[in-house]
């Protein structure tokens, strides 16, 4: 016979622990529910590559091929700037910096992810953007770049933790013997302990890719918030974030355009599913090449 | 002149410090070529430490602070003059686990030369077959050089990282332990392995294993609490131990 209090413990803390799958559930069933509506209207081809996204004209047209590739060059322009910075910045912290100096640097790593997106993106219209448009000459400095150069920033913590997580736990063995054999210290990194790391740089690359995907606010306020097909980075664009923050206001309830933006909301959904399937496969994979020694 | 021909390792009032703890001291040892010497004792006296001296691996540890004298081939190792890649190069470690690199059979053996700056296909080849050989692993693996070396049983590994070692063609084998993750049989067939390497190595053992230290080993000292008691013959060591405290441990008084 259990005691009473141990009982109403033991319910609360199960009930707790399935809430998250039940409130995952219930969010995506209510998406699918508003989002798979639009599809009476406007056939799933169209909806995902037609190349006009004018939503209140008449008749409307809800392509949204340009908000793809929008979210998809911004974030493709933030991961070539955050991989390298944050891989190096990971392999400073966890393999070359003295310990005094890596405090310091994990310190500041962990308060660039504090920073509210809002903050950086205010910061990103009165400094980046002007000094984009001088650079390059262009009319307006919020383009897709300034986008990507700002979402860098909001992936990098994630990108470093992750990836000096891995390298902290490759086995030491592997570096004492690189080293026993006349190794410099940079060659046993590159030769023996990034190897030894890879599934966890992939998964973080994943997870940073899922943070700059999923992030709204500071694309929304620099990248111009052009709906049309990108050609370049120069140029402003849209993501599929923005435009949902943008238009679910204004978007009359049961209306074409609000499914309009449900389904983009189940585009979204699917991708950072994805995503983070992918990130748990490459870190799961890792334990288990581990585990195997 | 003649003497010192015969010493391949030479320490003069070598001490050792870890910070506040006197780890090594006052050892003087001398190692003689194409043999095997043992280092025996019970664990925490030193000889792991000492091991690691020669190849300058306490450098990787804080607040090491070492003082006397090693000389590798009248050499002296430990000023800040010698060249670390060098001298491991020419000074070869097997570990206690085997550590073999996450990489294909194949690369794990061409590491050391790779890194060194060897880049031809054909030299690196010649010299994994040669190395393997001598492992006596080229048979069982000549058609599995690309499968990773974490697939290997634990003896194989171990053979492996020995492999990985002669592919540098070092001088001297330094040995931790290298037999205590393995089971007796796989212990026996390194020990054998050991026996033919000397022939042209010189290899230094450190084990806790008494039996081994006296099958393997030509000469052999006995540490205790930082200090190297007694060293000498290896019979004589086990035979007619000069001072009590070896007698004690080798009766397993202690250990």
């Amino acid at each position: 016979m259990k005691r009473p209090f141990e009982f109403i413990i033991e319910k609360l803390v199960l009930i707790s622990g399935l809430a998250s799958i039940i409130f995952v559930v219930l969010i995506f069933v209510f998406l699918l529910k508003e989002g798979l509506s639009l599809f009476g209207q406007e056939n799933l081809w169209g909806f995902l590559f037609g190349q006009n996204w004018y939503p209140i004209s008449d008749p409307p047209q809800f392509g949204i091929l340009p908000l793809i590739l929008g979210s998809f060059l911004v974030t493709l322009g933030a991961i070539i700037i955050a991989v390298p910075l944050g891989l190096a910045s990971a392999i400073y912290v966890a393999e070359v910096a003295p310990s005094g100096i890596r405090d310091v640097l994990k310190t500041g790593i962990e308060l660039l992810a504090a920073i509210p997106s809002i903050v950086l993106g205010f910061i990103g219209i009165v400094t980046l953007a002007p000094f984009l448009k001088n650079v390059f000459h262009l009319s307006s400095g919020l383009t897709a770049l300034a986008g990507s150069i700002m979402l860098a920033f909001m992936a990098m913590p994630t990108i470093v933790s992750i990836i000096e997580d891995s390298i902290v736990s490759v086995p030491k063995s592997y570096k004492e013997g690189s080293l026993a054999l006349g190794a410099t210290r940079w060659q046993t990194i590159y030769r023996v302990i990034l190897p030894a790391a890879s599934s966890g740089i992939l998964a973080a690359i994943m997870l940073g890719i899922g943070r700059v995907v999923g992030e709204t606010m500071a694309v929304l306020m620099i990248t111009g918030n052009a709906a049309v097909m990108p050609t370049s980075f120069l140029q402003p664009v849209r993501t599929l974030t923005a435009t949902v923050a943008a238009e679910m206001g204004e978007a009359v309830a049961g209306s074409g355009h609000y499914y309009a933006l449900f389904a983009i909301g189940i585009v979204l959904f699917v991708i950072s599913f994805a995503i983070n399937l992918l990130a748990d496969w490459f870190l799961h994979r890792g334990k288990k090449k581990r585990k195997k020694r | 002149m003649q003497n010192s021909k015969l010493k391949i390792i030479e320490t003069n009032k070598l001490n050792l410090f870890y910070g506040a703890f006197h780890a090594l001291i006052d050892v003087n040892l001398q190692v003689k070529p194409r043999m095997i010497t043992g280092l025996i004792g019970p664990s925490g006296c030193g000889k792991s430490t000492l091991l690691r001296v020669f190849n300058r691996m306490n450098d990787l540890i804080d607040g090491v602070k070492i003082s006397g004298s090693v000389k590798f081939e009248n050499k002296e190792i430990l000023s800040d003059a010698i060249d670390l890649i060098t001298l491991r190069k020419r000074i070869g470690m097997v570990f206690q686990r085997p550590n073999p690199f996450p990489l294909t059979i194949f690369e794990n053996v061409a590491y050391g030369l790779r890194i060194h700056g060897e880049g031809s296909r054909l030299v690196l080849d010649e010299a994994v077959q040669k190395s393997l050989t001598a492992v006596l692993l080229w048979d069982e693996l000549k058609d599995k050089l690309s499968l990773s070396a974490l697939e290997l049983s634990l003896e194989q590994q171990q053979r492996l990282c020995i492999a990985r070692l002669l592919a540098v063609t070092p001088d001297l084998l330094l040995m931790d332990e290298p037999c205590s993750s393995l089971d007796p049989l796989a212990t026996m067939r390194i020990e054998e392995l050991m026996n033919e390497l000397k022939k042209e190595y010189t290899i230094i053992i450190v084990t806790h294993n008494m039996q081994q230290a006296a099958r393997v080993s030509q000469e052999c000292g006995f540490m205790l609490l930082g200090e190297l008691v007694e060293f000498g013959d290896t019979k004589q060591i086990f035979t007619a131990p000069r001072d009590k405290r070896t007698d004690d441990y080798i009766t397993g008084r202690y250990g």
